[in-house]
């Protein structure tokens, strides 16, 4: 039995329902009068997927302009990133390719990415449309999801999709530093995210697979295209 | 009265808090930050003051600042002339940044006015503070580099108005900082704000709304929430237990309900209240912290306008919701203070700490009836050597007229403090109700009398209050100022 820990980080413009997704996932509820994130919200949850457990440690970002500096804090050693904008924002659209370039620009290991198109229970109001969205996922190398946070549709896929996402990165590179544990009992791991401090208390394997690719690109099959 | 001035109910050697008067501004900045940061020989890779001057850059790319087409003609619309008090902040250019009400986009032309007036009493060498127009009062407070301005029909003076714009100001330089703040015009004097304050409007709208119910803010004091001081005493030291290892945590604040648990300090620094009671605002306005830890920067302009704190920000548990923060200089250090938190709630949980804020949180505070001052409706008693200060609950006529209650406090307390001829002692009698209100060395009092109270019942009685205060005040003050 193996266990993964990765650290997701999720991006995106302010108001685009990542709180709503993760505690969709993480709790399976939701609030319409949640209020903006303030700094970053830490979450953590785990996923069985065939007989690996894998171990997401959830930093969720505000996505407030004035909290902008503060994200390569979340990012730098994230393994995966969650970029979710709002179907009915083409404007969210472009802030989430922003995220993508400073990502591309400021992080060197490989690193699932998944695009996040959140609201379609709001379809009737869309101004980004499900193609664009692929395209650009596919351009990227990074899977696209569509979701509604509050109608419950399709945010189970987009944590299930990381979770592979990140099995395959272990399987694939050596250059990720994800943790990897042999045991079950990891519960009181704290694994770092970020360039915050790890306490753990593990056996680490080591990891030494010749296969050296990428992440983006070649690891991540868009699933839903 | 004399007698009773040794009484001097919940006064402590020793402040967890700041006690100056809350007026003041904070002019020149201090400079704690550095100070605590060189003391331990941190290591700065600094954007940790979230100095990231490429944001500023790449503003102009970005499109405007979206406008809700439903506010379009709320300039014209009756509910928007008729609001009480307007509150606008402009940069000295004159660009709007905020308004309380309507959108600042159509408010243009206001915005312009603002500016020029200042601009205009600024070239001959003097600065405007207020203007009065019938029962309308202008007042205008200049903090480079914005602008704020009040526009109001309430009864509020001057100094209550100007003080709530420098809480607006001392808002919006907590999570910008005043070093950025003062950077970006000096770059870009034409710099819409707006953009890098979205969401933030929320906190300030909260903020005046605060100010305008809380005695809190009218007092410069905060209010503790009821408990043995056996109780405090195990969670200032459940918290200090927990971090006392950790280097660089400066303060560790506990609050519930809008009252002060503890407060536990890195030694020779104290709090503000005014920063406190940022704090508070920021906990009140922020419904997600309950949901998750939270990590931020935040700055307490009171303690350092320069630079940022960080705050690890949790609820203690679900069944215990007071917030926890624990605020440290470092930017880096989440998962350490996570592990500090668990620490405190278990330790809480084992000592029926959880338990005993549980009980004072379900449990109103006595009314006077029930206290056993049937001539009393309410007080405000503060002891200025601590700032801090103790109401009881509301009883009829307040609990449907709780505005009144907070005008009648808020004009007592000018006429205590005004420039010119502050008061000592005031008694007034109306046919709604008699206040006294008092201003000693050590404390500050304003009781609310059923209004057929004569001067001697009433003294007899502030003697009496008094003592019922002292017997009580381990119980409803935080006495000790515990450090790490
Ligand atoms: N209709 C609809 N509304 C949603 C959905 N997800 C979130 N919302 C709403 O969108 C608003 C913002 O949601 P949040 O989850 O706070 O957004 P966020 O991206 O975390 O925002 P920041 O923390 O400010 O960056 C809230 O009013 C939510 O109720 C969704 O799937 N459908
Ligand atoms: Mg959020």
């Amino acid at each position: 039995m193996k266990t993964i820990v990765g650290k997701v980080v999720v991006l995106g413009h302010q108001g685009v329902g990542k709180t709503s997704t993760v505690i969709r996932y993480v709790e399976n509820s939701f609030t319409h009068h949640i209020t903006p994130t303030v700094g970053a919200s830490f979450f953590s949850c785990k996923i069985l997927i065939d007989d690996i457990t894998v171990k997401l440690q959830i930093w969720d970002t505000a996505g407030q302009e004035r909290f902008k500096a503060m994200a390569p804090m979340f990012y730098r050693n994230a393994n995966a990133a969650l970029i979710v904008f709002d179907i009915t924002s083409q404007q969210s659209f472009e802030s989430m390719q922003g995220w993508v370039v400073e990502l591309q620009r400021n992080v060197e290991s490989p690193m699932v990415l998944c695009v996040v198109g959140n609201k379609i229970d709001l379809s009737k109001n869309r101004e980004v449309t499900r193609d664009e969205a692929i395209q650009y996922a596919r351009s990227i190398g990074a899977s696209y999801h569509e979701c509604s946070a509050m109608q419950d549709q399709g945010v189970g896929v987009v944590f299930d999709d990381v979770a592979r996402g990140l099995i395959r990165l272990f399987g694939n590179t050596t250059d990720h530093n994800l943790k990897v544990y042999d045991s079950e009992n990891i519960d009181n791991i704290m694994a770092s995210s970020s360039e915050l401090e790890a306490t753990d208390t593990g056996k680490e394997e080591t990891v030494n697979l010749s296969i050296r690719s990428i992440a983006h690109g070649n690891t991540v099959k868009p699933k839903c295209c | 009265m004399s007698s009773n001035l040794e009484v001097e109910p919940g006064a402590a050697s020793e402040s967890v808090l700041v006690t100056t008067d809350s007026f003041e501004n904070f002019d020149h900045m201090s400079s704690s930050l550095e100070e605590i940061k060189n003391l331990n020989a941190i290591a700065e890779n600094d954007e940790s003051n979230v100095e990231n001057s490429n944001v500023e850059n790449f503003e102009d790319l970005a499109e405007n600042v979206p406008c809700n087409n439903e506010d379009d003609d709320f300039i014209q619309s009756k509910e928007w002339a008729t609001r009480s008090k307007h509150v606008f902040v402009l940069s000295l250019a004159g660009k709007p940044i905020y308004s309380r009400y309507g959108n600042e986009d159509k408010l243009a032309w206001l915005f312009g006015v603002m500016q020029t007036l200042v601009s205009f009493v600024q070239s001959n060498d003097d600065t405007i503070r207020s203007i009065h127009a019938g029962d309308t009062k202008f007042v205008f407070l200049v903090k480079k580099p914005l602008i704020l301005v009040a526009v109001s029909r309430t009864q509020e003076t001057v100094n209550q108005l100007s003080s709530q714009l420098n809480y607006v100001f001392n808002q919006i330089a907590s999570v910008l900082t005043l070093t950025r703040l003062n950077k970006i015009y000096e770059q870009r004097q034409n710099y819409d704000l707006r953009r890098l304050l979205a969401g933030v409007e929320r906190l300030i709208d909260h903020l005046l709304d605060f100010s305008e119910r809380e005695p809190s803010f009218t007092l410069g004091a905060v209010q503790c929430l009821s408990l043995a001081s056996s109780v405090r005493d195990n969670i200032s030291s459940a918290i200090v237990g927990a971090c006392s290892k950790i280097k660089n945590i400066v303060f560790a604040i506990l609050l519930a309900n809008n009252k002060l648990i503890t407060l536990v300090r890195m030694k020779k620094y104290c709090l503000h209240p005014a920063d406190l009671h940022l704090i508070f605002n920021l906990v009140q306005a922020s419904e997600s912290l309950k949901t998750a830890e939270s990590w931020t920067p935040l700055c307490l302009p009171r303690f350092d306008a320069s630079g940022f704190l960080y705050g690890h920000v949790s609820y203690l548990s679900e069944d215990c919701q007071a917030c926890l923060l624990l605020l440290t200089v470092e930017r880096d250090v989440f998962f350490t203070l996570s592990e500090a938190k668990q620490r405190i709630v278990e330790k809480l949980r084992r000592n029926n700490c959880l338990e005993a804020i549980n009980e004072s949180l379900n449990a109103t505070e006595e009314t006077c009836i029930v206290a056993g001052f049937p001539e009393l409706r309410h007080y405000l008693y503060k002891c200025k050597s601590t700032a801090q200060f103790y109401q009881p609950s509301l009883s009829p006529p307040y609990t449907k007229y709780h505005e009144r209650l907070t005008n009648l406090y808020k004009r007592a307390h000018q006429l205590l403090h005004c420039s010119t001829r502050p008061l000592k002692l005031l008694f007034e009698k109306s046919s709604n109700e008699a206040i006294l209100a008092w201003d000693t060395r050590g404390f500050e009092l304003y009781v609310v009398f059923e209004p057929l109270v004569d001067t001697n019942s009433a003294i007899n009685s502030v003697g009496r209050l008094l003592n019922w205060i002292k017997k009580r005040e381990e119980k409803l003050f935080h006495l000790n100022a515990p450090t790490f």
